[in-house]
């Protein structure tokens, strides 16, 4: 390692991105390219609502004492992975192309002494906090409308259950979300900075 | 000292006590592997900046000027040879020591402003003080004061979108200034403004160049800024063709008429 000597002022050699103002960016990036995050949102949103109405759905068959077969709760099984996993590849899709369009900006920043690791938690946060916006959202969506058509039985329902289905979607949901955006965040964070200096696509 | 014509590596006095040259190019090579052929961008290159100059390097598209321009500016390796910036060697520098230069030790500018279109102007100075971990009361300060210092407090508020060209690049000195940098790499920063306008940033440049006495580096084309340059350096296949100080050098620089 060379050592960077340069007069008095050698004593402050960190880089850092605190955690608050990374949250902050991420946030902005968000709401300034809202239709693009909508989008990306709707993703993780639908999934998820999804996910929430199969819980549900199982929740007001339970308390209209239906009994639900284990070949039924298989497909159901089946059918929420299958959803899942288009969503989180809509969401990797969205992201990698939120990458590519920002090339100048990842460079620019690069310039401004980022570490590789600030741009893949920038990344990473705002997926994280579209997932988890989704999420909410889309849970929502979905334990209503499951919750419509059982309207009769909702005295017998158990709520605690929903409640920890609501929890659990939204914690995957963000997850997911997360890991979807490696790819892209990864793809984002080898840019080189020289390219922010490129004036032609 | 010579300083006219590049000096021969073994006349130059190798002892550089109080780093009299912020940035020494030593006999650099650069080879890009485009498919099966190789490019030769630069081919035996070597420089040296003293520190407080403010020098620019011309050249034709295709000349080598942008991948010297990165070589000096830290932002690509040499294949063959040595740049010393402050007399560290870049190539032996991992991720991190790299990431800490360019946020301390130099400050870019470009062509194209490259501000982040989504924060205000303040925001965008006070980025790289957030990477070299400066707290929020030294960077609303600090990021004040370079703002009037480039003339443009009264839009610190102000996303790039709702600025001038000749705004934003002033937004993007100030944010090349923010952690004092030794050395500012100007990527032709007049390359998208207008004659007045272009002229208003080349005396900014100027006047902090001799004011902080930070040194500055440009790639450009504009007679105006090499009017103002100490040194020019013509760099034409990927070898610097010649140096010269500026009083070695006739410009003109002429006005339109009417030209406010």
């Amino acid at each position: 390692m060379a050592t960077m000597a340069s007069g008095p002022a050698k004593i402050e050699r960190q880089i850092s991105l605190p955690l608050s103002q990374a949250i902050k960016i991420a946030w902005r990036n968000i709401t300034i390219r809202l239709s693009r995050a909508l989008i990306t949102g709707a993703g993780t949103l639908l999934g998820i609502a999804f996910l929430m109405s199969v819980f549900t759905g199982t929740l007001v068959q339970q308390a209209q004492g239906i009994e639900i077969s284990p070949a039924q709760q298989q497909k159901n099984a089946w059918l929420v992975v299958m959803s899942l996993l288009v969503s989180v590849v809509g969401i990797t899709n969205a992201m990698l192309m939120s990458v590519t369009e920002r090339y100048k900006e990842i460079g620019t920043i690069k310039c401004l002494g980022a570490l590789d690791n600030f741009i893949v938690k920038m990344f990473l946060i705002e997926s994280g906090l579209l997932g988890l916006v989704g999420s909410a959202v889309g849970a929502l969506v979905g334990a209503i409308f499951m919750l419509a058509t059982g309207f009769g039985a909702l005295g017998k329902l158990n709520w605690m259950q929903l409640l920890i289905s609501y929890g659990i979607c939204l914690v995957l949901g963000t997850v997911l979300s997360i890991v979807a955006a490696v790819p892209p965040a990864i793809r984002a964070a080898k840019m080189q900075p020289a390219d922010a200096m490129r004036s032609e696509i | 000292m010579v300083t006219d014509t590049i000096a021969n590596p073994e006349e130059v006095d190798e002892d550089y006590a109080g780093n009299e040259n912020v940035v020494r190019v030593r006999g650099v090579t650069r080879v890009y592997q485009v498919g099966d052929t190789e490019v030769h961008a630069l081919r035996g290159v070597d420089i040296d900046i003293k520190r407080g100059e403010y020098i620019s390097i011309m050249g034709p598209s295709g000349s080598g000027k942008s991948t010297l321009f990165n070589m000096v500016g830290g932002l690509d390796k040499p294949t063959d040879g040595t740049v010393f910036i402050d007399e560290v060697d870049i190539a032996q520098l991992d991720a991190f020591e790299l990431a800490w230069m360019r946020c301390r030790k130099i400050g870019y500018i470009f062509q194209s402003y490259n501000l982040i279109p989504v924060m205000t102007a303040l925001e965008n100075i006070t980025l790289p003080m957030i990477f070299a971990g400066a707290d929020l009361d030294e960077q609303m300060e600090k990021g004040r004061k370079l703002l009037e210092a480039v003339g443009i407090a009264h839009r610190m508020h102000n996303k790039p979108m709702q600025l001038s060209g000749g705004q934003q690049q002033r937004v993007a000195i100030a944010r090349a200034l923010a952690n004092d940098p030794a050395i500012i790499l100007a990527d032709e920063p007049t390359g998208n403004l207008d004659q007045k306008t272009g002229h208003e940033i080349i005396e900014l440049l100027k006047r902090l160049n001799k004011e902080s006495g930070v040194t500055i580096i440009t790639a450009t084309h504009d007679d105006k800024m090499l009017n103002v340059s100490d040194r020019i350096v013509w760099i034409s296949d990927g070898k610097i063709a010649r140096i010269k100080r500026r009083d070695e050098v006739d410009i003109t620089v002429g006005t339109v008429e009417g030209e406010v």
